[in-house]
This record gives structure tokens, C-alpha cells and sequence, in this order.
């Protein structure tokens, strides 16, 4: 009988521990856009992408430059 | 402004185009009328396209161009100078920046025209092209913009015309500036619905042992009453935080003796909370705790479920969104921008032509033609001399004038007539508020048979008494009917506007399923003048009479004077002196010292000759006279628009239409076989002729819809049942109408107007259920037969029910007739 009375202390500070978490979340703002972050996480590959490829240009271009 | 760009180029041309390859612009994707901006093998169809994509190209942000096809905005051509110079205004600046210490400075702004990944990532990258932005973030959802900047490099004037100039252009507005802080409404809701979701999870754990061992008193005693006494403690905060936005606001009404629908539900939360407290405190039961929490938990899904609609569907109708943020203000030896709310009685400004007054004042320098159809509907320009006082609200027609305010913004006239309740219209409120008429009688309904269930079963069984009235309470559920109103119409409005009609409110479909009869206006509604052919009438003029004449049309918004504008090459004199319009005639001007006079033939005193034009096609024709001399004209080919035809044949099962046109007679032989014999058409008609002829159909009990161009009928549109105004372009706003349609979807009106009255016969089917349920749930109810856990069930599920059966029901009725949605 002993151990539910501490289940249940236990099961609802872990409760109480997620409503905290939930409302820290809440409080700073990570609700208010839940769209943009999904596109923001992809575009930064595409930086990355940009500039290898125009690095990769200018090396071709010096490697072109120097053949010639 | 972009659509009319296209549809200016003569037909022939837009031909040979297609012949060889189609020109797109590479940045936004629209044709490009020609082919003489390009860069490389790269097309623009205009400057500014190409100035955009330059810029990209220079800072290596070409990725822009690969994330979506052809995301570009084109950025708008008449940047002036003074566009943004109110927001060198220290007050201003003050207002909008909401955070700045001196040397850095952070402010939002929203920018509408945002609309795909690309143009997040432009905008989180502006950073590389001008280092002084040291961050910006985008928050899509909200089409906003928050940027940190460093204020030392960069004035915030600088920063908006860096964003303007991308095609970006962020919308400043009064409202913007004004108030502040919504969006601690949300965060609010989503923490009450985190509350009393793990409130309601908590306690249906603990009320197991209760729910299986139903009725036997298998449970220990001491479990059950922790159990049952954690739960009334979980309880709590459900009730005081979560629930709280329910209770005051039923307390708020009831002491403005208002009876609102918060006002059962508030009944059903403290019945409920106070029979459960009485239950355990003095031990005959275990409350209904789980019930208590899970009713205020669905409730508030609900609400944010409607929020999160209403907010997709928001509509700009802010009064404070027509008037100019700022103003030229003449100083003594400048003239500055200012912004509108910093002006002081005595201050003088300049109102040029088009602009809107946004204080009472006096007329000290020039001639006033001011249009009041903002505020009476009444379009007819109001002649004004010097000393005359000008209330706000009006718009200046013709050449700049300069006033002396005599009173503040926010006192004016305008603001007290906006905001003045008879003046919204009064036809709303009779249909629209049905739902709250209903309600209204419901509360009280429920409030008498929950008292009467209760006072039957007291002499009995107490303990029934109770579970009764709180089920009663609950279970009748006014939130069902009050949603199936909004709901419909918000969805119609939804799916009207991906068909390019845009209503004012919600309420227009419901108007408009009531309507009886459909006037169309000719000009500019019927026919198109924007790719006409312009040929001259009489002989060939000089270049210095052209652009006389140019120099007086400019400030003409009629549909043949604005293409005739677009059409002429000669340079324009800027100064116009005793401008005057006859509204439905002409208009007269002296430039150059010359009188010059625009307008109808006889207007001009061309007399009335008919010459030899065959009418197998639609004319429109504009005569002018240079000092009272007859000089010939211009003659423009107009088209009928599109699809008219069928649209006529389909309306005139339906409704009585007529035709309102400002021309001259000599049409009607044209437009007699598309309209049914019957059809009345009136000729040489003033905007106050359109407006008379409303009123007396309306006198014959017909409720009218006009379609007009909004122009020179706005007087027309406002009195009518439903106003719709005809555009090229949604972005202008014609105020006196309830609905914007884009001219190349003329022809499904009827499709618009039929889907309404099924948008109408939705609602009440909705009601139908929600009466329905709310009858078999409160006849189990008063019988004594449902407990409060079932009906705090069926509750939410009746709502939920009846906004699925509204939006869903609605969309694919929608898609069943063939709309997009």
C-alpha cells in the first residue's frame, strides 16, 4: 500500500516536472512560430552548398588560369 | 498595379510574344512586356526586378532563386522620396522600435508580401547585405520581420527602404504603432491548456480505482481518499487559472446584466466544483473532479482551435488602416513628413491630390474638391474655398491644397463617426446576429429547465438534484449554435478569397445569399479599356497639345482616362490650376495657361454628331477642347470582359438585373442581346443618379448587389445590400464596398452568389444538429439519467461536432461545385 502512495508522489512530480518544462516553453516563445524553424533548419545546408560551389568555382577558375 | 502592367501592352504585341517564346521574368516570374531589360540571356520585366536580383547576385545569394521557382516580389516603382520620411520621427521611431539602447535597436514589422522558403531566406540573410543589421528572424506564420540593427550606421528609415527596395515592402500602419502586445494572448491560452491538460491526465489516473470498482467498495478507504483529495488539490488550478478567462467573463456580463454564453458554462463549472467539494467534504461521494478538469480542458481546445481560424482568417478592416500614417507638414521655410497623430491644432499641412484629410481644418491655399465617400458614401466631390473647414475623412480631388488643422486626430469627426455604432451598417446586425438572438433565448431556456429539473428531483434525492442541474448546465450547449455561424461563413469567406473575391467581413456571405437583384455598372465593370487600341478622332495634334491634355487626365481615376494616360507619349506639366470635375461628364483644367477640357462630346462642345464608327464594337470615347475650342478626341476600343455572356444567361434565371452606365445611350444596342428584354438600362447616369436608383429599389423591397469599379460609384456600392467593387489589382482598397472581386473572375459571381444561399442553408443545418443534440441530451438530463463525466463528454464533442460538420460539410460542398479551395 506504502509503495503506490510513493508511486504516486513519484508519477506526479515527474508530471509536475514536464508542466514546467511545458509552460518554460511556452513562456519563451517557441510556440509562436512552429512553421519557420522547419524551413530555417534546410536553408542553412543551402549556405553551406553556395558557398562550397562558388569555392569550388574559383579553384577551377585558378586551375583553368593556371593551364592556360 | 502588376496585372494592369501586363494587360497594357496591345494585344498584337502580347501575340508576337507568344509566337516566339514567352519572356518571364527571371526574379518574379510575371511577362515581361518587353524584352529590352535583360542581363545576359536573363529577362526582367522591370527595373526594379533586375536592380533586386543584381544585388543577390553581387552578395552570393542566388540560392534565393533556387529554392522556389521565381519567388521574387516586383518592388514598387514609386519609391518617393518622403514615402518613409515619417519615420525619421523621433515619436515614430519611438513607437515602432521595441527595444534600443542607443547603439542598437530591434523592431518588427509585418511584411505581407512574404510567402515562400525563399523569401525567409532572404530575409534571415540581410545581414550580408548591409553589415549594419546584425540579425533578422522571421516568423512565417505571422508574415513578420524582426531585425537588430546597429542605430549609429543606420536609421531605421534606411533599414525599411533597404526591405522596400527588395520588393519586401513592410506595412506601417496606425494600429502597428498604436497598441502593441497581443501576443501574450496565446502564450496564455497554451499555458491554461497546459495546466488543465495535465491537471485532467492526473486526475483520471487517480479516479481508476473509482471508475472499475463502480459501485462496490472494494478500495481501501485511506487510497481512495488520498486519491479523491490529490485530485480536488489538482483541481485547483484548473479552476482559478484556466478557467478564470470563463468565469470573469460571465461576471463581467451578468453586471452589465448581460446575459453572455460564458454565463451556463461558468454555472456548470461552479455546480460542478461545488458539488464536488460538498461531496467529499462531508463524504457521500467522490466529486467529479475528473469531469471538472476535462470540461474546462476540451473547452479550452476549443478555443484555441476557433483562435487559430479566426486569426488565418483575419481581414484588414481597421478603420485607422485608410488613413495615412504620415503627412506633409509646411513649416516655415520646408515641407516635412510628419506623422498624422503628432498634429496640433494650427499646424499646416499639404494634402495633394488623392490624399486622404486626416484632421478637421480650414482651407487656406488652393481649391478644394473634396470626395466624402469614405465617410457618406456620397461620391460627389464637395467644392471647398479658402476658409471653408474640411472634415477628416475626405480625400482631396485635384490639385494640392494647404490647411490649417484645427483640431487632433484622434478627436476628429471621423474617428467619432467610425467608431459611432448606428453607422456600421444596419442591415448586419439584423441577419448576422441571429445566432446571437437564438443564444440569447437558449441561456435563458437552459437556465429555467435546470432550475425546474432541480427543484422536481430536491424533495427526492438531493444528491440527483445536483448531478442534475450541473448536467442540465452542461450539457445543453449553446457554444454549438453560436459555432455554426462563424464557422460557415469564416470557412465561405476562406474559399471566396482563394476564387479572388475578398470579402470585408464574414457577415457579406450571408448578405449576399439574401440578395434579389443585381445591378451592373458599364464602364470599367462590363467592359475593359485596359488593352484597348487608341485611335484619333480628328486631326493629328502637336506634341505640346498632347501633353497638355496629358498634363489635365492625370488626375482622373476614370477607366478611358487612365488608359488614354498610359497611351499617350508627351511630357506632363505638373501644375494643374482650377482643377474641376464633372462628375459623369468630364473634367476641366487650365495648364499652361491654357483651358483645357476632357470629357463627353458635348461636354467639349463637339456637338452631337454621329459619325461614321460602326457599332459592331464597344467604344468608349474621349473628346477635349484647349480654350473652349473643340480639338477632336480619342477613341478607345473597350471589350466586354470575359465570360459576361454566360454569366448573364446563368443570373437572369435567378435575379432582376439592370444596368447603370455614366456613357451615353449609344451602347445599348450592344448590350441589349447579352441582357433579357426586360432589363432596365439607364444611361448618363451621375454617381448621384446610381445612388438614387439603389435606394429606390431598395424602397421596392429589393435587396440589391452592385457591381461597380468603385471609382465613381462608390456612393452606389455602400448603399446597396452588398457592394462589390471590380479590380485589376486586389491591393487597392475601395472602402465603401463589402467585397473586392478580381475582374478576371466576373464571370463565376453567379457560382459566388449560389454558393452563398448553400453557405446560408449549412448554418442552419448546423443548427438543426446542435438543437437536435442539445434536445435528446437535456431530455436524459432532466430524467435524472446522464451523469455530469458523460455530459462534460458530450459537451466539447457536440462543439467539436458541429465546427467539423460546418467547415468540413462546407469545403466539400465548395469542391463539389467546382471552387477552389
Amino acid at each position: 500500500m506504502n509503495v503506490i502512495v510513493i508511486l504516486l508522489g513519484v508519477s506526479l512530480t515527474i508530471a509536475i516536472g514536464f508542466l514546467i518544462a511545458f509552460l518554460w516553453s511556452v513562456r519563451s516563445g517557441q510556440y509562436e512560430d512552429t512553421y519557420t524553424p522547419s524551413v530555417r533548419i534546410l536553408l542553412d545546408d543551402v549556405d553551406n552548398k553556395s558557398q562550397n560551389n562558388t569555392a569550388e568555382e574559383k579553384v577551377r577558375e585558378k586551375d583553368d588560369g593556371q593551364q592556360s | 498595379m502588376l496585372k494592369s502592367g501586363i494587360t497594357d501592352t496591345p494585344p498584337e504585341i502580347q501575340d508576337k510574344h507568344e509566337q516566339k517564346t514567352r519572356l518571364v521574368c527571371a526574379h518574379c516570374g510575371l511577362d515581361c512586356p518587353n524584352d529590352s531589360v535583360h542581363l545576359g540571356d536573363l529577362y526582367f520585366c522591370c527595373q526594379g526586378c533586375k536592380k533586386v536580383y543584381e544585388l543577390l547576385h553581387a552578395n552570393e545569394m542566388c540560392a534565393y532563386y533556387d529554392l522556389n521557382e521565381k519567388p521574387g516580389i516586383t518592388p514598387q516603382q514609386d519609391t518617393s522620396n518622403l514615402k518613409y520620411g515619417f519615420l525619421d520621427e523621433e515619436e515614430i521611431q519611438q513607437k515602432l522600435k521595441e527595444f534600443s539602447d542607443g547603439t542598437t535597436a530591434r523592431v518588427t514589422f509585418h511584411i505581407p508580401a512574404m510567402h515562400c522558403a525563399s523569401c525567409i531566406y532572404l530575409l534571415e540573410r540581410l545581414n550580408q547585405l548591409d553589415s549594419a543589421i546584425t540579425n533578422s528572424r522571421v516568423n512565417f506564420v505571422r508574415k513578420e520581420l524582426t531585425l537588430t540593427y546597429r542605430e549609429e550606421e543606420r536609421s531605421l528609415r534606411e533599414v525599411v527602404e533597404l526591405i522596400a527596395s527588395l520588393g519586401y515592402e513592410p506595412r506601417i500602419r496606425l494600429e502597428d504603432v498604436e497598441k502593441k502586445g497581443r501576443k501574450d494572448d496565446r502564450k496564455k491560452l497554451y499555458m491554461q491548456i497546459g495546466v488543465a491538460g495535465f491537471a485532467f491526465g492526473n486526475i483520471m489516473l487517480l479516479s481508476f480505482p473509482e471508475y472499475l470498482a463502480h459501485g462496490t467498495e472494494s478500495v481501501e478507504t485511506f487510497l481512495r481518499n488520498l486519491f479523491v483529495w490529490v485530485s480536488a488539490i489538482l483541481s485547483i488550478p484548473v479552476v482559478v487559472f484556466s478557467g478564470q478567462d470563463y468565469l470573469t467573463s460571465a461576471w463581467k456580463g451578468l453586471r452589465h446584466k448581460v446575459v453572455n454564453l460564458d454565463v451556463p458554462i461558468s454555472l456548470g463549472i461552479l455546480a460542478l466544483m461545488g458539488r464536488s467539494w460538498f461531496e467529499i467534504i462531508s463524504g457521500v461521494g467522490v466529486g467529479y473532479f475528473d469531469s471538472l478538469s476535462g470540461l474546462i480542458f476540451l473547452l479550452l481546445l476549443g478555443k484555441l482551435f476557433q483562435a487559430k481560424t479566426y486569426e488565418t482568417l483575419s481581414f484588414e478592416r481597421d478603420y485607422t488602416a485608410y488613413f495615412p500614417v504620415a503627412v506633409l507638414k509646411k513649416e516655415i521655410d520646408c515641407e516635412r513628413s510628419v506623422p498624422v497623430m503628432s498634429l496640433e491644432p494650427g499646424d499646416r499641412i499639404v494634402i495633394r491630390n488623392q490624399e486622404l484629410i486626416p484632421a478637421d481644418s480650414i482651407l487656406i491655399a488652393g481649391d478644394g474638391a473634396i470626395d466624402y465617400s469614405f465617410v457618406t458614401g456620397e461620391s460627389q466631390p464637395v467644392p471647398k474655398e479658402n476658409g471653408d473647414i474640411i472634415y477628416a475623412g475626405g480625400r482631396q480631388i485635384g490639385e494640392a491644397i494647404e490647411l490649417d488643422v484645427i483640431e487632433k486626430v484622434s478627436q476628429s469627426y471621423l474617428t467619432r463617426l467610425w467608431n459611432h455604432d448606428s453607422f456600421t451598417d444596419q442591415e448586419t446586425r439584423g441577419t448576422a446576429s441571429l445566432a446571437n438572438r437564438i443564444s440569447k433565448h437558449f441561456v435563458a431556456a437552459v437556465l429555467l429547465i435546470a432550475l425546474g429539473a432541480f427543484l422536481l428531483h430536491l424533495p427526492s434525492d438531493a444528491g440527483l438534484a445536483f448531478q442534475v442541474l450541473t448536467a442540465v448546465l452542461i450539457v445543453a450547449c449553446p457554444c454549438a449554435l453560436a459555432l455554426a455561424t462563424p464557422f460557415t461563413l469564416g470557412t465561405t469567406m476562406r474559399i471566396f478569397g482563394r476564387n479572388d473575391l475578398y470579402l470585408k467581413n464574414a457577415d457579406v456571405v450571408e448578405r449576399m445569399a439574401h440578395v434579389t437583384s443585381l445591378i451592373f455598372d458599364k464602364t470599367g465593370t462590363l467592359t475593359q479599356s485596359g488593352t484597348g487600341e487608341i485611335q484619333r478622332i480628328g486631326e493629328e495634334l502637336g506634341e505640346d497639345q498632347l501633353s497638355l491634355v496629358k498634363s489635365l487626365i492625370r488626375h482622373s481615376t476614370h477607366p478611358l482616362s487612365m488608359r488614354l494616360y498610359a497611351g499617350l507619349q508627351a511630357p506632363v506639366h505638373p501644375v494643374v490650376e482650377n482643377f474641376r470635375e464633372y462628375p459623369g461628364r468630364g473634367i476641366e483644367g487650365i495648364v499652361q495657361g491654357q483651358k483645357i477640357r476632357v470629357g463627353s462630346r458635348t461636354f467639349t462642345g463637339a456637338g452631337d454628331i454621329t459619325d461614321n464608327i460602326g457599332l459592331e464594337n464597344l467604344v468608349g470615347e474621349t473628346h477635349f477642347s484647349i480654350n473652349d475650342v473643340y480639338s477632336g478626341g480619342f477613341r478607345i476600343q473597350t471589350q466586354l470582359r470575359p465570360g459576361l455572356q454566360g454569366l448573364i444567361d446563368r443570373l437572369k434565371q435567378r435575379f432582376n438585373l439592370a444596368l447603370l452606365s455614366g456613357d451615353t445611350e449609344r451602347e445599348k444596342e450592344l448590350l441589349q442581346p447579352i441582357f433579357p428584354n426586360d432589363t432596365p438600362m439607364q444611361f448618363n447616369q451621375s454617381p448621384h443618379d446610381k445612388l438614387q436608383y439603389i435606394k429606390s429599389q431598395q424602397k421596392e423591397g429589393k435587396k440589391v448587389l452592385m457591381v461597380g469599379d468603385g471609382l465613381n460609384d462608390a456612393g452606389a456600392l455602400q448603399a446597396s445590400h452588398v457592394g462589390i467593387a471590380l479590380t485589376e489589382d486586389v491591393t487597392a482598397f475601395s472602402p465603401a464596398s463589402d467585397a473586392l472581386l478580381d475582374a478576371n473572375t466576373l464571370g463565376e459571381l453567379d457560382r459566388f452568389l449560389c454558393f452563398s444561399r448553400i453557405a446560408v442553408r449549412i448554418i442552419i443545418a448546423g443548427f438543426v444538429l446542435s438543437f437536435l443534440y442539445n434536445i435528446i441530451g437535456l431530455s436524459f438530463a432532466v430524467a435524472g439519467k446522464l451523469s455530469p463525466l458523460v455530459s462534460a463528454i458530450l459537451m466539447p464533442a457536440s462543439s467539436i461536432s458541429v465546427v467539423a460538420f460546418a467547415t468540413f460539410y462546407t469545403r466539400w460542398r465548395a469542391k463539389m461545385y467546382g471552387l477552389r479551395i
